[in-house]
């Protein structure tokens, strides 16, 4: 513990032009503090991977960039979050275009108990961002394609996405996130619920959409931070330890803990 | 053989005569409970339609009488008031007199009293309808009194007297019976007609009626109310210690007596805001009162059965609360809310002390057309009628509480489809 109090992150949390800005952020909940002055900068078209033993803080800190972390009552967020310069935590801000802006993946697939196409024309109706019912036909298939699912669910647009397997099931809300057209993915342990093929399908799929959104993905496992992401962090006890280059972190790491944590001896 | 020596395999097998013994003894207590149980419901049953069928025949005299215009001073021309206000009372008398000569006024009187008061009505309501046959000999279905029909329905072929009829009465009714002229037939007048002091002019048309206006009203109030504060409590409120209070006090309210609810609508609704007593309006206020803690609370356990994950996903993609709540959480606790709401209304469909409060007691002949129409309804009813003394009542009694149960099976009919069909389009 001794270590890390007072602790300054190593490596290199911040960086220009960054898509999010994290400043100072602190997150209570209640009268416990879960996440002690994060300062973290998530840059455009990258993927950058949070990682670190459970309870750390990482998916608490996932939760703020999107504000989610409203709908628990006693949560209380200090500090700035800047998206694209913007504070979302400013009082004017409503949540509501910003959760557009900033899409969310959970840990369980959620689909909603209705027709696939439904699940991801949800979105695009509650937004208008279909005039018409053509609009809307293209951007199910083009979501559903982005997301590797057309192919497979193409002749059972109607069936309901409950029906689905597993990992179709994530890949579902994957696309019904990008449906809307976001510009930052925030995903929770996407592969938490899946077995190995359907982990590497949406790895694969998370490498591809790199090319359009910035995401931040929580993740347990560190093959899968290697593999996914260009930066990592890594979280403990509610501080942010270290940022690097994940080749970095995975061989030569900075801080003591963070390689601890990664040869195994705690986690 | 000691414990010392037993192996533990041997000490299993010597526990496990116990323990089956144990799982067959609390199977054997079950099966008696259910046994017990149907047994009740059996013998309740059976007493109810046992006494109760009867309820649905009623009989008649068939006689053939002459439409006297000339002694009742009408014309097939007359005025419809003239029509009414003819004198087919005194027709009938005059017919029975000339059919079966009793000797002296008092025998004249109770040959009289065997055809029912509303037996005069029937020829007006005839005429009323064709008055072409006045001047006419047509034949009637003649209601008798209750007890004729009492003593024809169940004492008929026993031997045994009567209590209530004369030597020279039941000379009378056995000339009837040898002629083919005395018959039972469904009880028509058991459906389409309001109360009566006469049993065989009673019916529970009124009451179903009453009933029926008082539970839309119950239904058009508590429903939406109760839905909407489910929801608000649930997913709008904050967590402080006003909703606390709220949140007791509701509990609370589910568990008032229901008489409670009777003496605050009378209180509060006739009192205060004047609102007329014994009307469905007033009946379904109070049973509104009732009902709202049964359907907040079930429809509070509904929405809290709905996955927070649907809350989060909806949430994650922009939706606003409102579209959360109403798009996802309303969709999938609506059964659970629907179910919650048809108990209250089943509740409300049986309840009887509240509403003996507002004055829905009342002696209600007419049958009520809207919610502002004085009226009684079934429970009340049946309440009623289990007071009156005349056998006839009795069957009645019971002949209206078939169709109450007939009403609550129905209704949870319905209600276990509807659930169904909603649950299998999620």
């Amino acid at each position: 513990m001794s270590i890390i109090e007072n602790h300054e992150t190593v490596g290199s949390p911040l960086s220009e032009g960054a898509k999010l800005r994290a400043r100072d952020v602190c997150v209570f909940y209640g009268e416990k503090q879960a996440i002690y002055n994060v300062s973290l900068d998530i840059r455009q078209n990258e993927v950058i991977a949070l990682i670190g033993p459970s309870g750390c803080g990482k998916s608490t800190f996932l939760r703020c960039l999107n504000r989610m972390n409203d709908t628990i009552d006693i949560c209380n967020v200090t500090g700035e979050i800047l998206l694209d310069g913007d504070n979302i935590y400013d009082p004017r801000v409503d949540v509501v275009p910003l959760r557009a802006t900033v899409g969310m993946v959970f840990q369980k697939p959620n689909p909603f108990p209705k027709s696939i196409y439904d699940n991801i024309a949800y979105g695009p109706r509650i937004h208008g961002l279909a005039s018409s019912r053509v609009e809307l036909d293209e951007i199910v298939e083009k979501s559903l394609q982005r997301a590797g699912l057309w192919n497979e669910v193409k002749d059972r647009l109607h069936a309901p996405g409950t029906g689905l397997s597993g990992g179709q099931q994530q890949r579902l809300c994957i696309a019904r996130t990008i449906a809307v057209d976001p510009e930052v993915i925030l995903m929770d342990e996407p592969c938490s619920a899946l077995d190995p093929i359907a982990t590497a399908k949406i790895e694969e799929l998370i490498d591809e959409l790199r090319e359009n959104y910035t995401i931040a993905i929580v993740t347990h496992s560190m093959q899968q931070a290697a593999r996914v992401s260009q930066r990592t962090a890594y979280f403990h006890l509610g501080q942010l330890i270290e940022v690097n280059a994940t080749d970095k972190v995975f061989t030569t790491p900075e801080h003591q803990l963070t390689e601890a944590y990664i040869t195994g001896r705690f986690g | 053989m000691t414990d010392s020596t037993m192996t533990t395999r041997q000490k299993v097998e010597a526990s496990m005569r116990r323990r089956r013994a144990a799982e067959t003894r609390f199977r054997l207590y079950g099966m008696a409970s259910v046994l017990f149980g149907l047994l009740c419901l059996v013998v309740l049953f059976g007493d109810i339609f046992s006494k109760g069928t009867s309820a649905f025949s009623q009989t008649v005299l068939t006689t053939t009488i002459e439409i006297d215009g000339d002694y009742l001073d009408i014309t097939p021309d007359s005025s419809e008031s003239d029509i009414m206000s003819a004198n087919y009372d005194g027709l009938i008398k005059r017919h029975f007199k000339n059919d079966v000569q009793p000797k002296g006024r008092s025998e004249a009187r109770s040959l009289f009293s065997l055809i029912s008061s509303g037996a005069g009505w029937q020829i007006q309501s005839q005429v009323l309808e064709d008055p072409s046959i006045i001047g006419k000999t047509v034949t009637v279905d003649l209601l008798v009194d209750d007890d004729v029909d009492q003593w024809f329905k169940h004492e008929y072929g026993n031997d045994s007297g009567s209590v209530r009829l004369s030597e020279k009465q039941l000379e009378w009714i056995t000339g009837w019976i040898d002629s083919d002229a005395l018959k039972t037939q469904f009880n028509t007048t058991f459906f389409v007609n309001g109360d009566s002091r006469e049993p065989e002019l009673a019916g529970i048309r009124g009451a179903i009626t009453g009933t029926l206006l008082t539970l839309l009203v119950t239904f058009l109030l508590s429903f939406p109310i109760g839905v909407a504060a489910a929801i608000y409590l649930e997913e709008f409120a904050p967590k402080n210690r006003l909703t606390e209070i709220v949140e007791i006090n509701i509990n609370n309210l589910a568990a008032v007596p229901s008489i409670t609810f009777g003496l605050l609508g009378l209180a509060i609704f006739i009192n205060i805001f004047g609102v007329s007593r014994s009307t469905p309006l007033v009946g379904g206020l109070v049973l509104t009162l009732m009902t709202l803690p049964t359907i907040i609370i079930s429809g509070r356990a509904a929405i809290k059965a709905v996955p927070p994950s649907i809350r989060e996903a909806a949430l994650g993609l922009g939706a606003s609360k409102m579209q959360t709540v109403f798009h996802h959480v309303l969709p999938l606790a609506m059964p659970g809310m629907l179910t919650g709401t048809i108990i209250g209304m089943a509740q409300a469909l049986g309840e009887t002390a509240p509403l003996l409060m507002i004055g829905m007691i009342a002696f209600v002949v007419d049958v009520p057309g809207f919610i502002n129409d004085p009226s009684t309804v079934l429970p009340v009813q049946i309440f009623l009628w289990s007071d009156s003394p005349e056998r006839a009542f009795t069957e009645r009694t019971s002949g209206a509480i078939m169709v109450l149960l007939g009403f609550l099976i129905i209704m949870n009919t319905a209600a276990v489809m509807l659930r169904r069909r909603l649950e299998r389009r999620w």
